[in-house]
């Protein structure tokens, strides 16, 4: 069979979990980290090879074709269904593969000195190679039961490794949060999967993909409350995904995730899993694109509001991380709005429909490396300073030469200066977006300057700003090898990756599309973010009293996006007030007193009887023959009778 | 002899044969003296007895197997008798009384 050498990507990551995970203590921290970071690099070297091998030998008629390594039947459900386990490649996978493994190759490498000396450090590698192949199989899946399967696996490792401080209680609630509320959005996504594939007969991609008229018929046609069961289906997994990728408003676990290990932040939730959900989209976009284009639209509206939302938060925040993850919100915001204003599945000369997919999946791209690149800066502040407050930061440019000129890069990239590479997918989302209406275009303009605003106020408020204050002569240094090679990587990836010709690579419909500059958008959103820029620069490269007389000049608007939007509070509320005040509170009094005071009285009930009935076993011999009388006088009363 | 028998009906004596049955067995009930509560059964087989010599008379004239029977049942009573005196003797030496609720060890 084809390729089937990738069968290796999934097995072992597997397998180095099984090993660091059942040998526990008796391997030794170092040999832990050295065997998880060794299987990572394997798993890198063979996702490129796979790239390589893909992309020069797959292509038939300009078209690159998917290939199916393996997929063998893992259960029979009914007589036409079947959940299958296997390999899928195509030009989003192996794409995506090469993404997931160069992240959390750095990731393995870069913990190699963050996490030095922590405990639990075999632990933490056994829950990153869980979190490898999980995601990889994820993204290789063959049917959208596969999918589910390892979207489930995914949050598992989420919830492992944000709660790994398992002793510190913030990071346990967090940990709570982040699988409640993504287990939650994925009942909707298992409902969805339910409801299109008994339209369908069919869990399969390779079936559904291609599908047409006749295979959706009896799902177009079938109506429940005004809306085909299709769009019903579609949506229900769109907010499966959209738990996943942090959309409004299941976006509340994301910011709490940060209490996790900063290398767990930047491989999880800025650069793969969070990404699930556009890739759910994504690869179920011919699907959307053809047959459902409203729920589409509707993906698109709800990536741009949360975009604008998440934005105008971050802008509030002092946490760096919390900066960060609000980020990763927005910038997410941005893929989902890409693949909502897709118009249709061509992009050639003469037709742009396909525009946004193959700009979603470049800003994916680029995202997951740069913002990796700012996740992994930010730990390294961290590291050396011990805290994650601005407050606590300044001037730190003297102390940390390669982690501030790797966080300049990655923060001119995500603001969308050329030449980087966050320039040039940004470009195209936007691009896309004018092409849906010119009023998403110019939305996401606006958010695109408040990115780099708020990127930008985040940058001066660590390395410019004020003088750092040395306390008790602990002055910051820069941070171990293992913890700058991952740093240099990724900001040459960042550098490079804007010059890879995307379009030849990844399309909907597989063909190539070279991919050409729209001026005009590229002059304005340029001319945006040098504005954002600038004005971060002049309230936050010196510290002066301008950035709180804005604060208290916007008042409400401010406290509130300080705040988040009291949206925290609100689910509070409604799971505190209604949910468990009203409904729960009947729910267990009923319990208590219906169910148990049944079986109570059953058992009550049973004593008092047998007191009752004790008497007959009197021990008297007179009373044993007084009852034999009687029952001699009945038999023979019934014999006569 | 036979005349003034036979013009007493056969249901008079099985009514008093029932009379004794059934005093026989209130008494075994509610004496507490077991010496009493072997008089009662006396009275229980005595009547069973009467029974036996009365159907014997009435109904089969020519036959004796209800007399053997009866003789033989007095004899079977007679021994029980003897085994119970002795039983009651011996709660006699137990408990200094012979009453029957001294020995309700098999309850509960």
């Amino acid at each position: 069979m084809i390729m089937d050498y990738t069968i290796f990507i999934l097995i072992l990551p597997l397998l180095s979990f099984l090993a660091i995970g059942l040998s526990g203590t008796a391997l030794k921290p170092r040999n832990a980290g050295a065997g998880g970071t060794v299987v990572a690099g394997l798993v890198t070297l063979l996702s490129y090879y796979t790239a390589f091998d893909y992309f020069t030998t797959q292509n038939v008629n300009g078209v690159w074709q998917s290939v199916t390594p393996c997929n063998f039947t893992w259960l029979n459900v009914g007589e036409k269904l079947h959940i299958d386990l296997g390999i899928m490649l195509d030009q989003v996978s192996v794409m995506m593969l090469v993404v997931i493994s160069t992240v959390s190759l750095m990731v393995h490498i870069y913990s190699l000195g963050y996490m030095k000396g922590e405990r639990g450090f075999g632990r933490y590698y056994a829950f990153l190679s869980l979190f490898t192949f999980s995601m990889i199989g994820l993204v290789v899946a063959t049917n959208i039961f596969q999918m589910y399967i390892f979207w489930e696996l995914v949050g598992v490792s989420s919830y492992l490794l944000i709660g790994f401080y398992y002793s510190k209680p913030s990071a346990v609630a967090a940990a709570k949060k982040a699988f409640i509320v993504t287990r939650f959005a994925d009942m909707f996504f298992l409902i969805g999967i339910l409801v299109l594939s008994y339209y369908t007969q069919t869990f399969d991609f390779g079936v559904l993909i291609p599908g047409d008229a006749s295979l959706f018929g009896p799902a177009l046609g079938t109506t429940f409350m005004g809306v085909s069961a299709m769009s019903w289906a579609m949506a229900l997994i769109f907010i499966g995904g959209a738990g996943k990728s942090a959309m409004f408003p299941l976006h509340i676990w994301l910011p709490d995730a940060m209490e996790g290990p900063t290398p767990v932040s930047a491989l999880i939730h800025a650069a793969t899993m969070v990404v699930a959900g556009v890739y759910l989209v994504a690869r179920l976009f011919p699907v959307y694109v053809g047959f459902t284009p409203e729920v589409l639209h509707g993906i698109a509206y709800v990536g741009a509001f949360t975009a604008m939302f998440a934005a105008v938060i971050a802008i509030a925040q002092t946490d760096i991380k919390r900066v960060l993850a609000f980020s990763t919100i927005s910038q997410i915001g941005f893929m989902m709005v890409a693949l909502g204003v897709s118009t249709g599945m061509g992009l050639s000369e003469h037709e742009h429909g396909g525009l946004g997919y193959m700009a979603s999946m470049f800003h994916l791209f680029t995202h997951a490396m740069f913002k990796a690149l700012l996740f992994l800066g930010a730990g390294s502040v961290i590291h050396a300073v011990h805290s994650n407050e601005m407050k606590d930061m300044g001037g730190l440019r003297r102390y940390m030469p390669v982690t501030h000129i790797t966080f300049l890069i990655a923060c001119l990239s995500i603001a969308g200066i050329p030449p980087f590479s966050g320039f040039m997918s940004k470009d195209e989302v936007i691009t896309a977006a004018y092409g849906f209406s010119t009023g998403m275009g110019v939305w996401m303009t606006v958010i695109a300057g408040l990115t780099a605003f708020y990127m930008f106020r985040l940058y001066y408020s660590i390395f410019w700003r004020k003088e750092y204050k040395v306390r008790d002569g602990r002055r910051p240094h820069e941070s171990p090898r293992s913890m700058t090679i991952p740093l240099l990587f990724l900001a040459l990836l960042t550098v490079a990756g804007g010059f890879i010709p995307f379009g030849k690579f990844v399309t909907a419909d597989g063909t190539q599309y070279i991919i050409r500059l729209n001026v005009t958008v590229a002059a304005i959103s340029v001319s945006v973010a040098l504005t954002g820029i600038g004005v971060a620069a002049y309230l936050y490269r010196r510290d002066n009293a301008y950035p709180a007389h804005l604060a208290k000049g916007f008042g409400k608007l401010y406290r509130a996006a300080s705040n988040r939007f009291y949206i925290d509070e609100l689910y509070l509320f409604i799971t505190k007030k209604i949910i468990f005040n009203g409904i729960s509170r009947s729910f267990a009094w009923f319990d208590r007193h219906v169910i148990d005071g049944a079986v109570n009285g059953l058992g009550r009930a049973t004593l008092r009887t047998s007191q009752a009935i004790r008497g007959l076993q009197s021990g008297s011999v007179q009373w044993y023959a007084w009852v034999f009388l009687l029952a001699t006088l009945l038999i023979t009363l019934l014999a006569i009778w | 002899m036979n005349t003034s028998l036979e013009a007493v009906p056969l249901q008079a004596f099985l009514i008093v044969s029932l009379i004794m049955f059934f005093a026989g067995i209130y008494g075994f009930f509610t004496r507490k003296n077991m010496i009493m509560m072997l008089i009662s059964i006396e009275l229980i087989l005595n009547s069973v007895d009467m029974n036996f010599a009365v159907f014997n008379r009435y109904l089969y004239p020519g036959e004796m197997e209800g007399l053997f029977f009866a003789l033989f049942a007095i004899a079977v009573s007679a021994c029980e008798t003897a085994v119970a005196i002795a039983i009651v003797i011996n709660v006699y030496r137990r408990f200094g009384n012979a009453e029957v609720n001294n020995i309700e060890q098999m309850k509960e």
